[in-house]
């Protein structure tokens, strides 16, 4: 039994459909890179992962569990912008990540302290300790990054989302946020779904590397068909040029 | 160089601030020398040392009658009104914003009805306003709230709109519940705004609180001003004119003081 099952999904916008006849079975501890061209539906998919939105036809399940009808801790996510709270400093930050589940979302006492100290012991291991005072604006966008994927692990979720998380990175932090990525998820072998627009960095990083694309093609209507997984490559053994083609997808073989 | 380009000094900056201020000022000296020359008892100009006198001695001396000193007094009121007028206008608005901002089903519920709200012209329910409340206090502070409360509701939930998805998405994969949402994210990151929304409306209830003292009123700075107007005691105006202004210019320097010391946040990413 697979531990994320994607089953016949169909996403569309009113008239428009995004998603089509997606199929995944993704097992426990795989990384998943998710590739394809702009406005083939690969955040779209994202968020029917996170349940932000709820697909027109299909279902996705989480270590069996019934479809979920919104986001909640099972899943975390980590978005290129806005995934951090700008109002609350470093370190209240990642406290975030465990009181926002309490009745008023707040520690009080002795729970607060520990919080505050676990934070820290969190923030000392991605490289954030020397900032924990200091409110998310200061800091670069690839330490905002760390610190919005530390949050993320804070509440420790059992898949964990990201789209295109390091987008708006220069290439020198780029590099070093992957090393950053392959560290903690060698710590603590999490699911991971991951939508880029870098194929060196899917493969990279993927152990899977899927592709979104558009099987059928309208001419005169390029809206009238949406996407669905076009390859599903395995990316193991060193990403580019080695991958193979995993699964036998309803679409056209590379020639 | 373009003129968009071009920027000025330190020194022609500040002077360049000074100059309408300074412009006014000297056309006013002006006109009201041009008159007292025609008629040195002309009351509609009084002279810049005339206002100035009175101001002194409205300032510092008690009236004859009451032997209280009437401008102060008329100062307390009004803020006394104004304060509450907006603090609780403020609150209100907060809670509605967060409610309509947040809740799909209260928007769906409110936001129309507060649109249109908005368009009633305050002072034409002022009237209405009397009847109900009376005359005392309560009208006043009510006038200020209904003119100003749709405004900040409607201004307040599109903030709370505007906060990023992404940002709410976030909260919720933390486990916050739509309470812990509202607290914990919506309002410190309304507060800022608020500020901001409660400055550009002061304009408006100051507008309102003059309005309701002008009409109904024993004491308060609006009250005062249409009082003398009945002895075209234009320098006592003229004073309590500027005092208001300065008043309302300091309310929103304070604000905006209030609202970097609180909120560092806003403005650490520049």
């Amino acid at each position: 039994m697979s531990f994320v099952t994607a089953e016949n999904i169909f996403q569309s916008y009113g008239k428009r459909p995004i998603l089509e006849r997606v199929n995944v079975n993704v097992d426990e501890g795989e990384f998943i890179s998710i590739v394809g061209a702009s406005g083939c539906g690969k955040s779209t998919f994202l968020r029917l992962l996170l349940a932000q939105e709820r697909p027109t036809r299909g279902e996705i399940r989480v270590a069996g569990a019934p479809p979920a009808v919104e986001p909640g801790l099972d899943r975390g996510v980590v978005f290129q912008k806005y995934s951090v709270f700008s109002h609350m400093t470093v370190r209240e930050n990642i406290v975030a990540g465990e009181c926002f589940r309490t009745r008023f979302g707040w520690f009080t006492g002795t729970e607060r302290a520990a919080a505050r100290k676990r934070a820290d012991d969190t923030l000392a291991r991605i490289g954030l300790d020397h900032v924990a005072d200091q409110y998310p604006a200061t800091l670069s966008g690839g330490m905002q990054q760390r610190l919005a994927i530390g949050q993320a692990l804070t509440a420790k979720p059992r898949i964990l989302l990201l789209d295109e998380p390091f987008g708006a990175l220069d290439p020198g932090t780029r590099l070093s946020m992957h090393d950053f990525l392959t560290e903690l998820r060698a710590e603590t072998g999490m699911t991971v779904f991951m939508v880029t627009h870098d194929l060196e960095e899917g493969f990279k990083l993927g152990d899977r590397v899927l592709v979104f694309d558009k099987p059928r093609w309208d001419p005169t209507d390029p809206n009238a068909y949406g996407a669905t997984i076009t390859y599903d490559f395995d990316a193991r053994d060193g990403g580019i040029p080695y991958q193979r083609i995993q699964e036998e997808t309803h679409v056209l073989r590379p020639t | 160089m373009r003129l968009i380009n071009r920027q000025p000094g330190v020194v022609l900056k500040t002077a360049l601030i000074a100059l309408p201020f300074l412009l006014a000022f000297v056309a006013y000296w002006i006109g009201s020398e041009i008159r007292l020359a025609a008629n040195p008892s002309d009351k509609l100009l009084p002279a810049p040392s005339t206002i100035f006198e009175t101001a002194e001695r409205l300032f510092t001396q008690p009236d004859r009658r009451s032997d209280r000193i009437l401008l102060w007094h008329d100062t307390a009121a009004s803020l006394m009104r104004l304060v509450l007028g907006v603090g609780i206008a403020s609150a209100l608005a907060t809670i509605f914003g967060l409610l309509i901002g947040l809740l799909p089903h209260v928007r769906a519920t409110l936001a129309g009805f507060v649109a249109v709200l908005s368009m009633i012209p305050p002072l034409a329910v002022l009237p209405i306003l009397f009847i109900v409340f009376g005359l005392g206090e309560l009208s006043k502070v009510v006038l200020i709230i209904v003119g100003i409360l749709p405004f900040l509701i409607r201004d307040l939930s599109q903030r709370v709109l505007e906060i990023p998805r992404e940002t709410i998405a976030k909260a919720e994969t933390l486990g916050a519940s739509s309470l812990v949402i509202a607290l914990r994210v919506a309002l410190p990151q309304l507060l800022p705004r608020l500020i901001q929304a409660i400055r550009l409306s002061l304009g408006p209830a100051w507008l309102f609180l003059i309005a309701a003292e002008a009409i109904a009123s024993e004491v308060g700075l609006g009250y005062r001003i249409f009082l003398v107007r009945r002895f075209l005691a234009m320098d006592v105006i003229l004073t309590y004119v500027i005092w208001i202004t300065l008043l309302a210019v300091l309310m929103d320097l304070a604000l905006r003081w209030l609202s970097r010391r609180l909120f560092p946040w806003t403005e650490a990413g520049l």
